[in-house]
């Protein structure tokens, strides 16, 4: 059998961008130190300076349909166009029932539309938004709604604790031409690597420590980045921002770095020190955040990390549709400046760490 | 609620769907098979924007059965920019720094949860409208 050679980027038939993108992060915030007060004792070295935490009214869909209204917003389309609305997250309401048709009831995207919820730890957003390139891209649907979301869970007094947070985004991926960012292309990067899980019906997740680092998160963000950039001819410095998964400050800081981007190519994109590790919303958040800033002819590489373990990384182009279509909804900075400091008992209380019975 | 209750008002819950009336144009929420304003049928359905302003409020501090996890909560009355006026939960803010005139905005949030089993219910909730720079041009 002859050997044949496909290309390992990411492409569709038509080209494919964002149309419409949304954040979302709640106003809460519990500072590291904290954390640190309660179960350590340390307040030197902390991962993060502040997470932010979902309300006692908030979860992963009332999420998801607040960043996916400011996703239509900007993108300005009649939401019964939209034929897919997918919401990647490890922390949706249900064990059995979508989120995604709560958000597409919510939007008035129903009835005409797919429907799913994606799992795929910190990277069930970014899968998600591949499916809608896809989607879009075959000409199967004019337009499709990708939404990373988290409210995620921390054991108490374990090391996640300190940055496992709440927040996320939504992309409405349509036509090249209508879109503030084409989709050049992607990747996908994925081994069998069990570096963090949660079992079907416990609380919270299990991690491998410092096997986290190298062997999973290391190893797919730089592989999946220099593949990608390798097959497009690019290097790190034909673009203008970087974004990273980012479960504390460290991980993409090095990431980066050993890639080849500087400091400020990760700056804009890097909310993890004020807002924490929002899993599956971290690296669209990230996006979000560059979009609020960024011009027509920028390129951003985004690069997502989901244990279990893989990465896809993202190229796109900004277009000059970014303009008009930014200021018709709250940019990401809006709702992290919108904060309130909660101490560990408040935080107790709103993710449910009490046993009341 | 039953489920089948809160299957049924799923789409005036979510986004406040509401009504526009075809003979006065008044707004009607919720919706309804008469017009409140002028007894003709109404039936053309209105999205609602949503932003409105705080008539008059209230603090929960004992709750019906189903909102126990939340209270003290603030419920208040809101005038809708289109006219209507509804009762819902404020959302987002302390009781003590609710203002009548507070310009607020719908957002859609858990309202209630039928136990750990059951299903979980979302509604409309209003929250003081988010603060963002003035735009640059």
């Amino acid at each position: 059998m002859t050997e044949v050679k496909d290309s390992v980027l990411l492409r569709p038939n038509r080209p494919v961008g964002v149309v419409g993108y949304g954040a979302y992060v709640p106003m809460y915030r519990l500072p590291a130190r904290e954390v640190a007060r309660v179960w350590s004792g340390r307040d030197a070295e902390l991962p993060i300076e502040e997470k932010a935490v979902a309300g006692l009214d908030e979860d992963t869909a009332s999420m998801a349909i607040e960043a996916a209204r400011n996703a239509l917003a900007r993108g300005q389309i009649d939401p019964r166009r939209i034929r897919a609305v997918w919401v990647g997250s490890e922390s949706h309401p249900y064990a059995v029932k979508p989120t995604s048709t709560i958000v597409a009831e919510a939007l008035g995207i129903t009835p005409l539309t797919q429907a799913a919820d994606w799992e795929f730890a910190c990277k069930a957003g970014t899968e998600a938004m591949q499916a809608a390139i896809a989607f879009v891209g075959s000409g199967m649907a004019p337009y499709a709604l990708s939404i990373g979301m988290d409210t995620a869970q921390g054991r108490p007094g374990d090391a996640l604790e300190y940055t496992a947070a709440a927040g996320g985004a939504a992309y409405l991926l349509g036509p090249a031409e209508e879109s503030l960012a084409v989709m050049e292309a992607s990747l996908s990067y994925v081994t069998d690597t069990p570096d963090f899980w949660r079992r079907a019906h416990a609380h919270y997740p299990s991690h491998g420590q410092r096997f986290t680092g190298e062997p999973a998160y290391f190893h797919h963000v730089t592989n999946a980045a220099q593949l990608m950039l390798a097959e497009l001819g690019r290097k790190p410095g034909d673009y203008r921002y970087a974004v990273l998964h980012q479960p504390n400050l460290k991980f993409p800081q090095r990431a980066a770095k050993l890639l080849g981007f500087k400091a400020e190519q990760i700056q804009a994109g890097l909310l993890v020190g004020r807002i924490g590790n929002t899993y599956a919303g971290s690296s669209l958040v990230g996006l979000s955040a560059v979009l609020d800033e960024a011009r027509p002819g920028d390129r951003v590489l985004v690069v997502s990390f989901g244990s279990g373990a893989g990465s896809d990384a993202f190229s796109l182009e900004i277009t000059e549709r970014i303009e008009a279509a930014r200021p018709r909804a709250p940019q990401t900075q809006d709702y992290i400046a919108r904060r309130v400091e909660i101490d560990y008992a408040t935080y107790a209380r709103m993710r449910g760490k009490l046993l009341m019975k | 609620m039953s489920v089948a209750r809160t299957w049924r008002t799923r789409k005036q819950r979510y986004g406040l769907m509401g009504e526009r009336c075809d003979y006065c144009h008044n707004a009607i929420f919720p919706p309804r098979d008469v017009c409140p304003h002028c007894a003709e049928p109404a039936q053309r359905e209105f999205a609602l924007s949503g932003r409105g302003a705080v008539y008059s409020y209230t603090t929960v501090f004992d709750p019906p059965t189903g909102f126990e996890a939340y209270a003290p909560y603030p419920v208040a009355l809101i005038k809708l920019e289109e006219g209507p006026m509804v009762t819902a939960q404020l959302t987002d803010v302390a009781p003590d720094q609710v203002r009548i005139g507070m310009p607020v905005e719908m957002v859609t949030r858990k309202l209630s949860e039928q136990g750990d089993e059951g299903v979980i219910v979302y509604s409309y909730k209003f929250r003081p409208q988010l603060q963002r720079p003035a735009l640059t041009a």
